[in-house]
Formats: C-alpha cells, sequence, structure tokens
C-alpha cells in the first residue's frame, strides 16, 4: 500500500489548482496536440522558438490532477532549454515515472514530485502524455501534429 | 412444530418470502474474500463486469475436468456429455428470457457480437441508401458503432433520440424519429452509464406502429431484472455472460423464430453447414446457422449455471435488494455537499453516475482505489451521453446482489477523502 501523498504531493495539487503557462501562445511557431483515449484527456502543447531554443512553451486543455500539473510544471522546466535539452529531460522524466529509473539517481528539480506516479501504473500516461506531446511539437516538421498514448 | 419454524426463520435462504440474504450470497464469491491495498475488496463496477459465483467457477471446472470434448459431432461417450450440457445451457438462457423456443437463442461471444450480426445478417440486405436506423443518444458505443458501419456499407442514416436533463429517454421525440424509411430501432434496456430503464415494452409498441422492428440491448438488464422477451414484444433482444455473474466471451443473441431463419448467416465455417461441395453448400438449420466454428463451450455451460443461480435466489429478490442499496446510495452521496449526481431518471436500475466537486474522476478513481474500492471511471464507452452532459467523465459505482449498505457507507467516507485532498 501507497501513500497518497506521495501521489497528491502539494507541489502538483497547486499546480493543478493555478496551472502556470496555461493558455494559447500566439506567435507559436509549433503547436501539437496529444489525446488519451483511454480517458479522454487532450491537451495542446504551443512551441515559440528562437533557433534551437524554446523561448517561450504554453499548453491548453483540461485532465486530471496528474495530467495537468504534468502539463504545468513541463512547460517550466523546459523553457529557454534547447530542443535537445528538452529532448533528454523527457527520457529522463519517462524513466523516472515508469520506474525505470530508481529515483534518487539523480534529481529532477521540481518534477521529482511525480517520482510516486511508479507506484500507479494506470495514471504514468497521466503523467506522460504532454511530455510525448512536447515531443511531436520538436520532432514535428510542419505544424498540427496530434499523437496518442494509445 | 414451534421448533421447525423457528428453524425456518433463521435460515431465510430456504424460504422465497424473506428477503435477501446478502452475507450468505457473499460467501457464494470467493473474490470478495480479496484485501486491496489492505482494505477488504468493495466491488462497485458491477455494470463493467460481475464477479462469478463458486456454482459458475466449478460448472466450468468440471466440464474441462469431465466432459471436455467438441459438440454435435462424434459419436463417443464425451461428445454426446458436450454437446447435452450446451443445447441444455441454450435452454436454460431460452427461459430465463423467455424466449418459445430454443432455437431463438444463438450463442455468441457478446453482447456486441449479437448485435453486429443483426446489423450485418439481417439488418444490411434490406437497407438501401436514405434508409434510416433509429437509436437514442444513450446507447453503449456497442449499440452506436456497428449500426455506423452499416450506414457507410449501404448508406442508411443514422438517427438519435435524445435523452432528457434526467437521462430520461424523450418518448415523444423517439415516435417522431419513427418514419417511413425507418428500418430498424435499436435501445438498451438498461443505460450503462446512467442507470435508467427505458420503457421497453412501450417502445416496441410505438415502432411496430410504425412497421419498425426493435432490438433491445439487455446487456446491463439481465442480472437485475426479470426478462420476458415475449411480453416486451421485441424482435431481438442481445446479453452477455459476464455482466450476469457468468463468463467473459459467452453472450446471446435472441431473435424472432421467423426473422433468424429468414435471414442470410453471419459468418461462414463448420457447425453453421448441413453439407459442403464445391458446387453447393447447404447451410444448417438456426440456431447453429450463426454459430459457424467450435463455439466456447465452457463459457454456454457456465452461463447456463449463471442462470441457476440468479433464479435459485430470484430476481424480483435482487432487484428488491438492489433498489433499497440505490435509494441509500442516492441518498447518502447527494447529501455531500459538492456531489454531483449525473442520471437521475425515475425508474433506474443500481448504477449512480457522480462528480465530486471539479476533481477529475479518475483522482477519485485513483483515491477510492487506496481504500479498496473498484468503480468505474471515464466515459463508460458512451462518449455521446458525456457530450450530452457537457462532461468528459464520471465515477460510477454500479451495485448488484452482493452489495451492502456497509459498502457504501465507505464508498461515501472515500469521496470526504477525496474532497480532503483536493480542498
Amino acid at each position: 500500500m501507497f501513500d497518497l501523498a506521495d501521489l497528491y504531493q502539494q507541489l502538483i495539487l497547486d499546480h493543478n489548482r493555478s496551472p502556470r503557462n496555461h493558455g494559447r501562445l500566439d506567435g507559436a511557431g509549433r503547436r501539437s496536440e496529444g489525446y488519451n483515449p483511454l480517458c479522454g484527456d487532450r491537451v495542446t502543447v504551443y512551441l515559440a522558438l528562437d533557433g534551437e531554443v524554446i523561448s517561450d512553451v504554453a499548453f491548453e486543455g483540461v485532465g486530471c490532477a496528474i495530467s495537468t500539473a504534468a502539463a504545468s510544471l513541463m512547460t517550466e522546466a523546459v523553457k529557454g532549454m534547447t530542443m535537445s535539452e528538452a529532448t533528454a529531460l523527457f527520457e529522463r522524466f519517462r524513466a523516472m515515472v515508469t520506474g525505470e529509473a530508481d529515483h534518487g539517481d539523480e534529481s529532477l528539480g521540481k518534477l521529482d514530485a511525480f517520482a510516486g506516479v511508479r507506484n500507479y501504473p494506470a495514471r504514468v500516461k497521466c503523467a506522460t502524455l504532454v511530455w510525448h506531446t512536447l515531443k511531436a511539437a520538436i520532432d514535428a516538421e510542419d505544424e498540427d501534429e496530434v499523437v496518442t498514448t494509445e | 412444530m414451534k421448533a421447525e419454524m423457528a428453524t425456518a426463520s433463521a435460515n431465510p435462504a430456504c424460504s422465497g418470502a424473506t428477503p435477501h440474504d446478502v452475507e450468505r450470497v457473499r460467501a457464494d464469491f470467493p473474490i470478495l474474500q480479496r484485501v486491496v491495498n489492505g482494505k477488504t475488496l468493495a466491488y462497485l463496477d458491477n455494470a463493467a463486469t460481475a464477479q462469478k459465483p463458486n456454482a459458475v467457477i466449478d460448472a466450468i471446472c468440471q466440464y474441462y475436468r469431465t466432459s471436455n470434448a467438441n459438440i454435435h459431432r462424434g459419436v463417443h461417450r464425451l461428445s454426446i456429455e458436450a454437446t447435452e450440457a450446451y443445447e441444455q445451457a441454450r435452454g436454460k438462457v431460452q427461459r430465463f428470457i423467455g424466449a418459445k423456443r430454443p432455437q431463438e437463442i444463438v450463442f455468441v461471444r457478446s453482447a456486441t457480437e449479437a448485435i453486429n450480426l443483426v446489423a450485418q445478417a439481417y439488418a444490411r440486405p434490406k437497407l438501401t441508401a436514405g434508409d434510416e436506423i433509429l437509436i437514442t443518444t444513450m446507447e453503449h458505443h456497442s449499440n452506436i458503432v456497428p449500426w455506423q458501419i452499416l450506414c457507410e456499407q449501404t448508406g442508411a442514416v443514422l438517427r438519435v433520440a435524445p435523452i432528457t436533463d434526467a437521462g430520461e429517454l424523450d418518448l415523444d421525440e423517439f415516435e417522431k424519429l419513427l418514419g417511413p424509411r425507418t428500418r430498424i430501432a435499436a435501445v438498451t434496456h438498461i443505460s450503462n452509464a446512467l442507470g435508467t430503464i427505458n420503457p421497453v415494452r412501450d417502445l416496441v409498441e410505438m415502432a411496430h406502429g410504425h412497421g419498425v422492428p426493435v432490438l433491445i440491448d439487455g446487456a446491463q438488464a439481465a442480472p437485475h431484472l426479470p426478462i420476458d422477451v415475449a411480453a416486451i414484444g421485441c424482435d431481438f433482444y442481445t446479453i452477455t455472460g459476464h455482466k450476469m455473474f457468468g463468463p467473459t466471451g459467452i453472450g446471446a443473441l435472441y431473435g424472432r423464430h421467423e426473422l433468424l431463419d429468414a435471414m442470410e448467416p453471419y459468418q461462414g465455417g463448420g457447425e453453421m453447414i448441413l453439407s459442403v461441395t464445391f458446387e453447393k453448400t447447404t447451410y444448417n438449420k438456426v440456431p447453429h446457422k450463426f454459430e459457424a466454428g467450435t463455439p466456447h463451450i465452457a463459457g454456454a455451460i457456465g452461463m447456463g449455471a449463471a442462470v441457476d443461480y440468479l433464479e435459485a435466489i430470484g430476481l424480483d429478490r435482487i432487484g428488491a435488494h438492489e433498489h433499497e442499496l440505490l435509494r441509500y446510495t442516492t441518498e447518502t452521496l447527494s447529501a455531500i455537499p459538492g456531489v454531483r449526481l449525473v442520471g437521475t431518471a425515475k425508474n433506474k436500475a443500481a448504477v449512480v453516475s457522480f462528480l465530486v466537486g471539479d476533481v477529475h474522476p479518475h483522482d477519485v478513481g485513483t483515491i477510492l482505489d487506496q481504500e479498496g474500492i473498484a468503480v468505474r471511471t471515464g466515459h463508460h464507452c458512451a462518449q455521446p451521453v458525456m457530450e450530452r452532459f457537457g462532461i468528459a467523465a464520471t465515477v460510477r459505482a454500479s451495485l448488484a446482489l452482493y452489495n451492502t449498505p456497509a459498502e457504501i457507507d465507505r464508498l461515501t467516507a472515500a469521496v470526504a477523502k477525496v474532497q480532503e485532498v483536493f480542498n
């Protein structure tokens, strides 16, 4: 049995209540949509690029507390990173929430709040949907990519 | 004499007049002893699938241990026994839903397959472009998508009768949509997402008044209320084993004999033929014409055992128990500030869909699971219903004959915990 407080950490509850970088980003060079058909969560990620650097990022969409907080904290984490740095962070985040990497191996800063998700396999997709969507935006040659987690 | 009466009253399961003995019923379901996250399982997800009593589990084991053989062929002892057991199960299902003849019961994989069978083998040859198929907003995806496929194949048009804010079918609109081009109406008996019980007898009468045949999807009804297809008057009725305490992978289609008899086969293969040459194949009689390939013999036997189990307790008694549970659940949940019920029809089965403030149902589901409570969260394979109410998902507690008021108390306590976390 796991403590619920490990999953619903204050940071997650706070970002669920008041998501950061939430809303349409005018002037975004790239946009991608993510969809989890299992739960109906939809998220749109907007990227503004300055060369290789993510100069601004925002998201739209609603979902459960985990997916909303994941989106909010993702935008905070990758803003100012290069696209390859953001991709590398996605890999480390994914490894953490799926339990592939031992938590404590290395800190992901605020994103450590999601370490508890590994104990709730049904909720891993909630945490990763927005990251998959970000990755699609990064990889997109054209605008308007749609990814699903199924 | 006095002592005998005292004994009888202390043993309520022996008398049909006494109330439902829920503890005795619970003892028939081994899975209800399971501990989940340190708590005894409270299984409130019966509309997704119901748990299985020992009688069903044992019937399946017994078949595989003692009589396993292929059916309707072979003259050896085991084949004869297996054939008898399979056909006996058909007879049980026939009586259970009030069909006149066993030939009117086709074993299928699921209610989904039954609907697809009717769409393809009954409706498709009759349809031309511009014909209409009538369903309702409250259908499960299994009673929407087969008709959409049929519309694509034939150029027919899907019409959808709306529901009210309470989640009841709008009967006037339903009747208005029965037109000269309507070729079939397909309506659920009980909504899986809202619990609404439809007035199926009235709907059939209305449709027949316009010369429209009717399929009733009874997947949710079979475990909860007595079914009498003759009294309903429907042309087709579908049920599934696993929602009525039988195994998965087995269901049944009822069809009026003359309709089934006139239909083309659904799938080709063994079992559904009388003779095969490369020049000409003669099809078997109903129901075998629709049972191509070796069927799920153990599944049919398990479904038959589930019918026996339900009949031994009595659908009336089960209905009364569930009605009381529904009343209690509705009362206690709606007394919690911030809880909103979705689906408040006057005539309802024990399905309670609800929302806890603006907390996403998946977050509610995770917290409930920590308390050992199994509920369904999501769109319940009825996305148009969610759209009708302008929501993405609900939490759904669906109750059955083994659920207790104490489990409902655990549910309401867990909902309070949800509100604590998300205050």
